[in-house]
């Protein structure tokens, strides 16, 4: 802003343009306000990295220690272990968000009545609304150890299984959770953008003698792919964060192994153990990388899709 | 032949998308009717969709206890704080960024400024050092104002502004209105169903965050609704150890909480089951137009 009013200036015609706009810019005040404060200090916060940090001594008083912190990152026993975790929870996450989605718009978009699919719609999209406190506490009530699951189980005289706390079945709890929650909302982009198909494609079909199969194959997918391929492509910036709102409220350290995430590291570093700078360093390779990808991804975006960020 | 396949075609279709309704609906069904089962029938795993020896007793125990209250009223003021700080800053940023670049020649520039802030951030720690420098650790300012300015919903609003053609700014600036007077008398009555979804975004996502409640307060009495129930739940996983043996199991304390826990969450999650279904489509048009862009 310093420097366009210097611009401005300079030039008379720069100056009555910039006065007939100053309301505007008086109006972006608050916003950029909030956005210095809890967006920019944080990213400049992110010196405690390179430093001793402690929070008496706070930033100009700590000392600098160079790349020490990320030395020790690396050599965290459960550093890799970490990594390895939420990529794979991620992934998984992302690619099911975007498969069980469809398959349920392109169901739903079959179906003639009416009400049935009023119906199949508003519950699909109700756990979206819920909260992970609520959806957890659901899950604790099915999974844990003398839940409804095992009740089930213990009925036809299996043995119970400890659900929460086995490396196996808790990341997959994670992730069909993480998508029984969420599918709601991409069907919704879905359903939206099957609804641009032209009624003509799929009646001209149906006369050379499509099944409805082929008339979803060969013409509803095709349709769509642009958006679901673009949301697949939006999708990368998020690939290391694999949802710790979820993760912690349902977590313990027999599960570490299979399902401690970066930023739930993170937060026992940090909030836990008041390794303050450490955890720092952990969370800003999280960010540069994220930035990273989400730079490549609105580039592809952009170039292939007409995505615009604004 | 045709008509043959399009039979089988709806019937596995109904079939399948009926099997996935009762799928996802039973663990809630399941839960609501533990809440309302004897404790014992509940720990028995005797309780399937219908309440066993129906009766209100985890409700009262929920009812009776204070910290509920305290944290019902604490999830409150951060909606009734938080949402029209949220919205203010939304409406009064979206609007400018809203012109083109003809009307507003910063726009490109504090565009970016606010859509960097979706591409990078500091991360957990530095925030939380930050408003800790600021005093806000353990108040209200901790929950309502950090997330105050949302770029995703600006950016939802920008394109709301969009759409109203810039004949009527112009028709209002003539007459000798102030942009800020176009801004709330010109531009917000036009897009009130827009301003409604924003609104009810926000809510919801006031309502139902557990995390930031449970980093940014110390003591339970602070917590919101949602971290309340978030730390009952820990609180009793980290018990995992003597949740395995199944001596432990028969513990009265352990076995009482069931119907109780049941109690709380369905407790948790009813404001917003009451009223998704009617503001559903509001959402989804705010779905539907964020998807298209940004």
């Amino acid at each position: 802003m310093q420097k366009i009013r210097a611009n401005a200036a300079g030039s008379p015609r720069r100056l009555t343009i910039f006065k007939r706009e100053l309301p505007l810019y008086v109006m972006l005040i608050p916003g950029v306000v909030f956005a210095l404060v809890f967006n920019y200090l944080p990213m400049f916060g992110l010196v405690m990295a390179f430093q001793d940090f402690s929070p008496l001594r706070s930033f100009t008083g700590s000392e600098w220690i160079g790349l020490r912190n990320f030395q020790d990152m690396l050599a965290l026993p459960t550093f890799w272990t970490v990594v390895r975790n939420t990529l794979f929870i991620s992934v998984v996450k992302i690619l099911l968000r975007l498969l069980v989605p469809l398959i349920l718009a392109l169901l739903l978009n079959e179906v003639l009545n009416n009400a049935f699919k009023r119906t199949a719609q508003t519950v699909f999209f109700l756990p979206y609304f819920l909260s992970w406190a609520v959806m957890g506490g659901v899950l604790r009530e099915l999974f844990e150890y003398d839940g409804t699951v095992n009740a089930f189980l213990q009925s036809f005289g299996l043995e119970p299984v400890m659900f929460l706390g086995s490396n196996t079945w808790f990341p997959i709890i994670i992730i069909v959770s993480d998508v029984w929650k969420d599918m709601g909302y991409n069907m919704i982009i879905f359903l939206a953008a099957i609804t641009n198909v032209d009624p003509a494609l799929n009646e001209s079909a149906a006369l050379d003698g499509a099944s409805r199969w082929q008339q979803i194959w060969h013409i509803t997918l095709p349709t769509i792919r642009p958006i679901v391929v673009m949301l697949l492509v939006l999708s990368l910036g998020s690939v290391l964060s694999a949802g710790q709102e979820q993760i912690m409220l349902l977590y313990n350290p027999m599960v570490y192994e299979s399902s401690d995430i970066i930023d739930t590291l993170v937060y026992r570093l940090g909030l836990v153990n008041h390794q303050w700078s450490l955890s720092a360093a952990v969370g800003m390779m999280k960010s540069v990388i994220s930035f990273l990808l989400v730079v490549i991804s609105y580039r592809i975006a952009t170039k292939h899709f007409d995505y615009q960020v604004f | 032949m045709t008509r043959k396949k399009f039979s089988v075609f709806h019937l596995v279709n109904y079939f399948l998308l009926t099997l996935l309704i009762v799928i996802c609906i039973i663990p809630i069904l399941h839960v609501i009717a533990l809440s309302f089962s004897q404790k014992i029938e509940a720990v028995a795993g005797h309780v399937g969709l219908i309440p066993v020896g129906f009766n209100l007793e985890a409700y009262r125990y929920v009812m009776e206890d204070s910290q509920f209250w305290t944290s019902l009223g604490v999830t409150l003021l951060r909606v009734v704080i938080g949402v029209p700080v949220n919205i203010f800053l939304v409406v009064m940023t979206a609007y400018p960024l809203s012109k083109s670049n003809s009307r507003f020649h910063a726009r490109t520039v504090f565009s970016w400024f606010f859509v960097f802030t979706m591409l990078f951030s500091g991360g957990q720690i530095p925030l939380y050092m930050v408003i800790s420098k600021l005093g806000m650790i353990n108040s209200i300012w901790a929950l309502t104002l950090p997330g105050a300015m949302n770029v995703s919903y600006m950016i939802l609003m920008l394109n709301f502004f969009r759409g109203i053609p810039s004949e009527v700014e112009d028709a209002a600036i003539i007459d000798g209105a102030s942009q800020i007077k176009v801004l709330f008398r010109v531009y917000l009555p036009m897009s009130l169903p827009s301003l409604a979804t924003i609104i009810l975004f926000a809510t919801v996502a006031n309502w139902n965050v557990w995390m930031d409640g449970y980093i940014y307060m110390n003591t339970p009495d602070k917590y919101p609704l949602q971290t309340y129930l978030a730390t009952k739940l820990m609180e009793s996983k980290n018990n995992v150890e003597t949740l395995m043996t199944p001596e432990q199991l028969a513990r009265m304390e352990l076995v009482s909480e069931k119907t109780i826990e049941a109690a709380q969450i369905f407790l948790a999650a009813l404001p917003i089951m009451c009223v998704y279904p009617f503001l559903q489509k509001y959402y989804i048009k705010g779905i539907v137009v964020g998807s298209v862009k940004g």
